[in-house]
């Protein structure tokens, strides 16, 4: 069974790597943390150290290659035609020439520094915040000091996109046994559209159901967020050392390799 | 129109987290007991509508339906869309992390707008005209968002403005077929239940 967000989980390696067994609150900060770091750099060596790092850790975490690399290269049109433009836009010394444009060098720099930072973090998200899970990845927010309010909502919102997700793929089978055909014509355009008025309607009944349930169950406003916190053990220590040598390592290259090359 | 990492400036990325987390505050205190569930359930339809496509020509865009939101969550439509944003990111690795407060406002700052904007429309007594209010919704928040998004990177620096422009270009399509898409949604709910845009308010009311 494959599910929206946590995917096929029949794929997960049995003996799941050590990194994804750290506690979340360390992953989510470590993320963050490189994140900030990485846009921030500007040196090549340094992003490609940072890009090589979240390499290793894909395949550490052994998470699907082909998938996670599919998930990472699907960007928006609009994004990679800001890639592309780059080159041409960005005064400087010219690189070359294609139909009659100047390519500078300067900005097929900008591009590959763009796609490079791009991809180190969507792979370190992916790999170490993406194995949470939706669920805990709600309870480890919660304990990081992210607002109640905001984590109940992600967890409802979490909850039901499965189950607004069969309504939906209910509805497309009964569209199919009726003969739809999507194309690119009024039919079609009409026809999403009233499927999706019919989700919504059909989830603010569901809404109003679930309310009295949770009533009748003593809801107050908040759920009960399992505290799975345990004192940080040698494994969060190990992580939270390797994190900053790695970030260290980044900040060392970019300040003392991109100084000399790159000014 | 997620923006990816690397791209924007510093400022940039710093003034739409600051946005992105004052919008959803605001969000945040319009909730309670009671529209938590109705919130939680919409905010995830409005997840599933975006997986669904619609072929254009030899390709297909997703639904983003923000200016739906708007209509039926108001100012609840903020943390929602932060909600969906947040979750994208981390889970299929669309758009990224520095850039969630920038994306988050980009998309959800729209949706609050056509709120207040369109809401009396589409509660017209006449189903054509509230479903050309669904439709301007649809347009107009498709509009702010490519506006947004055009800024962003102009405000990153000048060579990024071509790109910007073409950007404009690139989602006229998108905004058609949001506000037809959005159109015929509208005229569905008001024909069914004409409720579901007083959903929050009601609920609120009937609490008190």
């Amino acid at each position: 069974m494959s599910y929206v967000l946590e995917g096929d989980a029949t794929a997960r390696p049995a003996t799941p790597p050590a990194l994804t067994q750290v506690d979340p609150r360390y992953r989510v900060v470590a993320v963050v943390a490189f994140a900030i770091t990485v846009v921030a750099l500007h040196d090549f060596a340094a992003l490609l150290i940072a890009l090589f790092v979240s390499a290793a850790v894909l395949l550490h975490g052994r998470l699907p290659v082909a998938n996670t690399i599919r998930q990472v290269v699907t960007v928006d049109m609009f994004m990679i035609f800001v890639i592309l433009s780059l080159p041409f836009t960005t005064p400087g010394e010219t690189a070359f020439t294609l139909f009659g444009l100047e390519a500078s060098k300067e900005g097929i720099g900008d591009a590959f520094r763009i796609a490079l930072k791009a991809n180190a973090i969507v792979l370190m998200m992916l790999v170490l915040v993406g194995t949470i899970g939706p669920v805990r990845l709600g309870h480890a927010l919660s304990r990081l000091k992210v607002p109640p309010m905001f984590v109940h909502l992600m967890l409802f919102t979490v909850r039901y996109i499965e189950v607004l997700n069969e309504e939906y793929q209910r509805l497309r089978t009964a569209m199919r046994t009726r003969g739809f055909r999507p194309g690119t014509n009024m039919h079609t355009i009409r026809t999403l559209g009233y499927l999706v008025g019919m989700l919504l309607i059909r989830a603010f009944d569901r809404s109003e159901r679930v309310l009295q349930a949770m009533r009748c169950r003593g809801f107050t406003g908040a759920f009960h967020l399992i505290d799975e916190s345990r004192p940080a053990g040698l494994r969060e220590g190990l992580f939270a050392i390797g994190t900053a040598a790695v970030l260290a390592a980044l900040i060392y290259v970019e300040v003392r390799h991109g100084a000399f090359v790159s000014r | 129109m997620h923006i990816a990492d690397g791209a924007l400036s510093g400022p940039v990325l710093i003034g739409g987290a600051v946005l992105a987390v004052a919008g959803t505050a605001v969000g945040l205190r319009k909730l309670d007991m009671e529209t938590m569930p109705v919130t939680g359930v919409l905010s995830a339809t409005f997840f599933v509508a975006s997986l669904v496509h619609i072929p254009v020509g030899a390709t297909s865009v997703h639904l983003i339906m923000n200016g739906l939101a708007g209509l039926v969550l108001g100012w609840a439509a903020f943390p929602a869309l932060a909600v969906a944003l947040l979750l994208q990111a981390v889970f299929f690795g669309f758009g990224g992390l520095t850039v969630l407060g920038v994306n988050t406002f980009n998309i959800a700052a729209p949706a609050v707008l056509m709120h207040y904007l369109c809401r009396q429309g589409v509660v017209n007594a006449n189903p054509r005209v509230a479903a050309l209010w669904g439709g301007i919704s649809g347009a107009g928040a498709i509009l702010a968002t490519t506006v947004l998004v055009a800024l962003s990177l102009a405000l990153s620096g000048d060579q990024f403005l071509p790109a910007a422009r073409l950007t404009f270009l690139i989602h006229i399509p998108v905004m058609v077929i949001e506000a037809l898409v959005s159109a015929a949604a509208v005229f569905l709910v008001w024909r069914v239940r004409p409720e579901l845009f007083d959903s929050l308010t009601q609920l609120k009311r009937g609490a008190a």
